[in-house]
């Protein structure tokens, strides 16, 4: 007998049968992606949701090209397109109730203005203004999130206390395929699987990490697979088929909300255009590739749908196209204004109460700009 | 004249027995407090810190997590965008730094980045220091890394009721805070009566823990209770120390500090951190800025080596002590004086 024993402070029970705690099976996402477009099922879809859908994705699209206009004009410092993502930038939006959250990616501008926030808030990131144009709080959008999936945690956290305090909340975060080899990718699914946070995980797979193809990025059978470790369910998903991720997102949402816990769920669609402006994607692919997409394009799949079934006349059409338009000529517009810049601004929003150090560094700033401001009032050829 | 044998309302409290109880008092005052970390719960902590949090308020309010140190803060950074003051337990110093992205990418900026509009009231305990006999990565002094992190406010407690009253206040604070508490001081303990009403102290105002005219020893956590012996033992040598505990490194009280060294002309800064790009670098460059011609002698610096931590049965070389620092002060260029 050991002397633990004898003090019977400790009796080991036997070990049990193992099991798994939770059956993999109805976890598991299927084979290939979700698709709704183009198969028999597309026929029992609301012909006003339809319609709705391809004029958020035309508007999306419109978005997309304004956008990246602004960055040759210098009106953005930068910007992540989402061009060919639109179903599932607008997807995620839609699938959101007024007092759910959103935590987007740096690339998810789209979602946000989908959302319904002013695209010039939205762009106060890339244009370079300041970091964050808006209220998160207001509009229940997080800012944008730029080191990779470290806006996922906050979405679980955020869950998890609208859920403590018996709100009815849920969180839809975004993440790229490349975030997904984030630790904070692990962690936040985890953490939402064992506090059943009603949070719905959208990951993009658009097929690269800026220029590292998928193939290097996991040797998974497919992203939401890795649901499965966790214990929530995976959901695989074609992503440009607007339809189908409208239903698969507003599945999970549905069922974060009736406290069923967190989903994943993969996009499978692509990155129609480079990383950024600033990069070069012939370097890493071939034409052939982009252009075999092409003929996926979201909206292209929509389009084939609506044409098939009579719901595409051109009344609808012009109207998505003028509402696209209109769009973007005021978002050019606005987007040419300089925008309004106080230098002092850096130093107000620190902390709470300036520190001391700041307020004589805030001095120091504002003596240069006097400085400044009497030198430019010299007229030239003069001398001080 | 009727005289009631009054009850001691003073007992001795260690400064871990304080920092539960400031949590407790937090806890009841503000149904928004939430502490999370890894054995917050059942155990209590493995400095026991948070023992019976979660049997008072329940596992909602005290949780324990998976072990993971940057979904413990993540998720807290969620928390507190729904207007919950989560306080994260971080089990050792060194392993806080798998946090460090959520700390320096989102916790410290997230006010200025939203201008204002979503500040995080979170408070992130680190245990920190040496001087425990811990084996490797239980006695790092991260001070440094955080300092140098703006928008987060860095405190460190010596004394039971600072521990009490900094934690307290640091709760309180919409802006983070990065609450580092010297471990081997945990068990320090003092006369202090938890049913009386307490201090909750400002942050950012260092004190005077020992008022002096020949030098002042600039210090802060653990190596306070080193000063004050070293000020003791310095009487022998005719020097009467002061010693100056900070409480807060972020923000830094200049001037207190200035206000001392103006007042002895002579300067130590001691802490267990590395010396090279250590703290006492910036208060001896802050010093010098502020006090240069009340000084009789360079601002010099009593810190730990610039070496990884030492193993245990080595630690005792590498942190500053009492003759470390009497060395320091004797090098104060006092023959120039006569």
């Amino acid at each position: 007998m050991t002397v633990m024993e004898q003090r019977g402070a400790y009796r080991p029970s036997p070990p049990p049968a193992w099991q798994p705690r939770t059956d993999p099976a109805p976890l598991l996402p299927d084979a290939e992606p979700y698709r709704v477009l183009g198969t028999e099922a597309a026929a029992k879809a609301d012909p006003g949701l339809l319609r709705r859908l391809y004029a958020e994705l035309v508007r999306g699209r419109r978005y997309n090209t304004q956008a990246t206009a602004l960055t040759k004009q210098g009106r953005l410092a930068v910007y992540p397109s989402s061009t060919g993502q639109e179903a599932c930038e607008v997807a995620a939006a839609l699938a959101l109730k007024g007092q759910d959250w959103l935590f987007p990616s740096y690339r998810d501008t789209l979602a946000v203005v989908a959302r319904g926030l002013d695209p010039v808030s939205a762009l106060t990131l890339l244009r370079g203004d300041w970091h964050t144009g808006y209220d998160p709080r207001e509009h229940r959008i997080a800012p944008l999130c730029t080191p990779l999936a470290t806006q996922l945690p906050h979405a679980v956290g955020l869950a998890h206390a609208a859920r403590l305090k018996g709100d009815d909340v849920v969180a839809l975060a975004m993440v790229g395929d490349g975030g997904t080899s984030e630790g904070d990718f692990h962690e936040a699914l985890n953490f939402a699987a064992v506090w059943q946070a009603p949070v719905v995980f959208l990951v993009q797979n658009n097929g690269f990490a800026i220029s590292v193809p998928l193939a290097k990025q996991t040797a998974a059978p497919s992203l939401a697979h890795k649901a499965v470790g966790y214990g929530m369910p995976g959901r695989l998903v074609d992503g440009n088929d607007a339809v189908a991720m409208h239903e698969v997102l507003g599945e999970a949402v549905a069922r974060a909300r009736e406290g069923g816990g967190p989903t994943l769920v993969e996009a499978v669609t692509y990155r129609m255009e480079a990383h950024t402006n600033a990069d070069d994607a012939t370097r890493y692919r071939l034409d052939a590739e982009v252009a075999a997409w092409r003929d996926h394009d979201p909206i292209l799949l929509l389009e084939r749908e609506l044409t098939e079934r009579g719901l595409l006349d051109d009344d609808t059409r012009r109207r998505a196209s003028e509402d696209a338009e209109t769009m973007a000529a005021d978002l050019r517009a606005r987007m040419n204004e300089d925008p309004a810049l106080d230098p002092m601004d850096l130093f107000t929003h620190v902390y709470a109460e300036q520190t001391s150090q700041l307020r004589e560094q805030a001095a120091q700033l504002r003596a240069e700009l006097e400085v400044a401001s009497e030198e430019a009032d010299v007229p030239e050829g003069e001398t001080r | 004249m009727t005289t009631v044998a009054a009850k001691p309302v003073t007992k001795p409290a260690t400064m871990a027995q304080a920092l539960g109880r400031a949590l407790r008092d937090s806890m009841a005052e503000d149904p928004s407090v939430h502490v999370l970390g890894e054995d917050v719960g059942a155990l209590g902590g493995v400095f026991r810190v948070t023992d019976g949090l979660t049997k008072e308020f329940g596992e909602e309010r005290c949780t324990d997590t998976p072990l993971a140190e940057a979904g413990i803060l993540g998720t807290a950074v969620g928390m507190a965008m729904y207007g919950l003051r989560p306080v994260v337990e971080m089990q050792f110093d060194a392993f806080a730094y798998p946090a460090f992205e959520q700390l320096i990418s989102h916790v410290a900026r997230m006010r200025n980045r939203t201008r204002g509009a979503m500040p995080l009231p979170i408070t992130v305990r680190v245990p920190y220091g040496g001087g425990i006999g811990g084996v490797e990565h239980h006695s790092d002094s991260s001070e440094a890394y955080y300092m140098a992190t703006p928008g987060l406010h860095v405190v460190t407690p010596a004394t039971v009721a600072d521990a009490y009253g900094l934690l307290r206040a640091s709760i309180a604070s919409d802006d983070p805070v990065v609450f580092l508490e010297p471990k081997r001081l945990y068990w320090s303990k003092a006369d202090w009566n938890p049913e009386a009403p307490q201090r909750v102290e400002p942050i950012g105002r260092a004190v005077v823990r020992r008022p002096g005219r020949s030098a002042t020893l600039i210090t802060y956590g653990p190596s306070v209770p080193v000063c004050l012996e070293a000020a003791e033992a310095a009487r022998a040598e005719g020097w009467d120390l002061e010693v100056v505990d900070l409480r807060s490194l972020v923000p830094f009280d200049d001037e207190t500090v200035a206000a001392s060294v103006r007042r002895t002309g002579r300067a130590v800064v001691v802490h267990e951190s590395g010396g090279f790009g250590g703290p006492g670098g910036e208060i001896a460059a802050r010093v010098t800025e502020r006090c240069f011609h009340h000084l009789e002698a360079p601002v010099l610096r009593v810190a730990g080596f610039d070496i990884p931590y030492p193993p245990p049965m080595l630690e005792k070389h590498h942190l500053p002590g009492v003759d470390r620092i009497l060395d320091a002060v004797a090098r104060l260029q006092w023959e120039a004086e006569s």
